[in-house]
């Protein structure tokens, strides 16, 4: 089965900024892949040109078999979104968000009610579906906000710092649903700043001043590199190029 | 109870003999000027139907680095907007270097440091433009103050001339903190300075804290990350509006009263899963690469690991370990919380913690 993210020296640059530098990676049907990095490192770039909103400067990435820079709206029909700033309208009820998506996505009605029924029962969720979203704790929007961007049965979802922010115990709850959404074949894009988080990751990228410094299974890099957590893993890579950080050294001791 | 004990009269600025309210054995002294740098008593703050801040007491000393720890809507940027004097509680009272932040405002603003959760300066200019436009409103400038901010400002230095808005989220912060210090306050308000902001900036940051710290400045902080608690002198665990705890880090996490285990299996998930189903087992969480499982049990912790891992060999997970760990405020804030209705379904027609509006 070909990859559902396949990214070849895909690059983005502002003037004579280059914030994606030529990064190659693919993402296999069904895995957790966490996407780290330092703010300012090009995350949020990569991001934008893998669900169809920015153009290349060069290279290449298909998403779902589409090709991000002649297919965007194909890409964007596949894969669903969900971030800590934007998930849910806060004025619409839970069942009025799934719906206003679903139609989004081109659902049939009764494609809709039969996966609001299914969404709300396995949260555990029936008795807030009416409630406007905009009193529900943020732990719960962020819950829903995941189902919803589920909807449409994406092949891919991206998730930018979902949890952020989040109660620990909900933050613990959340990933329990990424784990659900993987065991049914869902493949999951991932960024957050909370360091255990990139621990429960089937394959991590860390991404230093526009490149991938690290690519691998959590537990291969931690060995690889000689450390503890993930965690210490990212502050060596990331510290290099941070330049605040002056009198640390200038050379990765790390490829 | 006694009205006394709401409101509080202002103490005499020469300290000396303000009789605590009739003696009624509270451990906590009373705001004086040369020990208690701020003071908040049974504050409350309601919004619509939603209840912000519900009694919160506290007391932070003078020259702390004191930390209010919790998620989001737990009501730490409600309490930090009272404390500076932006909002004016429903009930109870504060003092803030012995001055109410709602009689004595303007007092209060001159020597109060406040950043808030959402960064507010200038995007559009320079890094040394907004240093030199808030040194200007508060009658100085950067040169003059420079001792103070010395420590961050050679950080931001190399970025002078850049707009403020094209900096890295952890730079815009140490543009914000040097922004906030550039008056010279003698108390420093972050609200959530750390949020969304990467593991090494953020390391990077609570460097800095450490360093106002040695200055002697009296620092207040609010962070979501539970890992930053032990940065601080103290900090108060923070949920649901509520103090759930207030303590140093290691007498808070002291405090929990469960044997605790760090549970390693390949199959880490479904260990998980199978744990849950043990009848010992009080609470199973993931951190990270470990599963943090903790016994209802009160025998050696010895006997209990070797439990624990027969069970989990004897359920097919034969590569399982079990070995007791010490608790981090992570584990505490949990189980303090895990009865809690806030990460339970709420009931759409009472929902009590929600945001309090950031403006």
């Amino acid at each position: 089965m070909p990859p559902v993210i396949d990214a070849r020296e895909l690059t983005r640059r502002f003037g004579t900024f280059t914030a994606v530098d030529r990064i190659s990676f693919d993402v296999t049907a069904g895995e957790v892949f966490g996407f780290l990095g330092a703010n300012g490192a090009g995350k949020t770039t990569a991001i934008r040109m893998l669900i169809g909103l920015l153009q290349p400067s060069g290279g290449s990435a298909h998403v779902a078999g589409f090709d991000v820079a002649t297919q965007a709206e194909q890409v964007k029909r596949s894969i669903g979104y969900m971030s800590q700033r934007f998930s849910l309208y806060e004025d619409l009820t839970p069942r009025e968000n799934i719906r206003l998506y679903g139609g989004i996505y081109g659902l049939t009605l009764a494609q809709i009610r039969e996966r609001t029924d299914a969404m709300l029962q396995r949260l555990g969720a029936s008795q807030i579906a009416d409630a406007p979203v905009a009193r529900l704790p943020l732990g719960w929007r962020q819950k829903l906000a995941l189902s919803v961007a589920l909807v449409h049965e994406p092949r891919i979802v991206f998730l930018d710092e979902p949890t952020s922010g989040v109660d620990p115990i909900t933050r613990r709850q959340f990933w329990e649903l990424i784990y659900e959404a993987a065991s049914r074949g869902t493949t999951v894009l991932v960024t957050t700043h909370y360091m255990d988080e990139a621990e429960y990751c089937d394959r991590i990228s860390i991404m230093v001043a526009g490149r991938i410094a690290a690519i691998g299974a959590p537990a291969d890099l931690k060995r690889d590199n000689g450390v503890e957590t993930i965690d210490e893993l990212f502050v060596q890579l990331a510290r290099p190029s941070n330049p605040s950080s002056p009198s640390r050294p200038s050379s990765p001791e790390h490829p | 109870m006694s009205s006394s004990a709401r409101v509080s009269p202002i103490p005499n600025h020469d300290g000396g003999n303000d009789h605590d309210d009739n003696g009624s054995s509270r451990a906590s002294p009373p705001s004086r000027v040369d020990g208690v740098a701020v003071h908040a008593n049974a504050l409350e703050k309601r919004f619509g139907a939603t209840v912000a801040l519900d009694h919160v007491s506290v007391d932070v000393r003078h020259g702390e680095l004191f930390g209010f720890i919790g998620p989001d809507g737990g009501g730490k940027t409600t309490l930090f907007r009272i404390l500076v004097s932006l909002l004016v509680p429903d009930a109870g009272s504060a003092r803030v270097l012995s001055l109410d932040p709602v009689r004595d405002y303007r007092a209060l603003r001159k020597r109060v440091g406040y950043m808030a959760g959402r960064f507010s300066l200038y995007p559009d200019l320079s890094v040394a433009e907004n240093l030199t436009f808030f040194a200007s409103v508060f009658g100085t400038t950067i040169a003059r103050e420079y001792d103070r901010i010395e420590p961050i400002y050679v950080q931001l230095e190399p970025f002078k001339d850049r707009r403020a808005g094209a900096l890295s989220g952890g730079m815009k912060q140490k543009l914000a903190l040097c922004c906030a210090l550039v008056h010279r306050p003698d108390i420093l308000f972050l609200d959530e300075p750390t949020t969304g902001v990467d593991a090494v900036s953020r390391r990077e940051f609570w460097d800095l804290l450490a360093r106002l710290k040695q200055q002697g400045l009296t620092t207040i902080v609010s962070t979501p990350y539970m890992d930053e608690a032990t940065r601080c002198d103290r900090v108060a665990l923070m949920h649901g509006g509520r103090l759930i705890a207030v303590d140093t880090p290691a007498d808070i996490t002291r405090a929990f009263e469960w044997p605790l285990f760090g549970v390693r299996a390949n199959e880490r998930y479904k260990a998980l899963l199978a744990l849950r189903r043990y009848e010992h087992a009080h609470s199973v969480y993931p951190f990270g690469d470990v599963i943090h499982y903790a016994d209802d049990r009160a025998n050696q912790r010895a006997a209990i690991a070797a439990d624990v891992t027969a069970f989990l060999k004897a359920n097919g997970f034969g590569d399982a370990s079990a070995e007791p760990i010490e608790p981090t405020v992570e584990d505490v804030f949990m189980d303090r919380t895990s009865a809690d209705p806030a990460s339970r379904i709420p009931d759409p027609g009472h929902v009590t913690t929600t945001n309090a509006p950031r403006h």
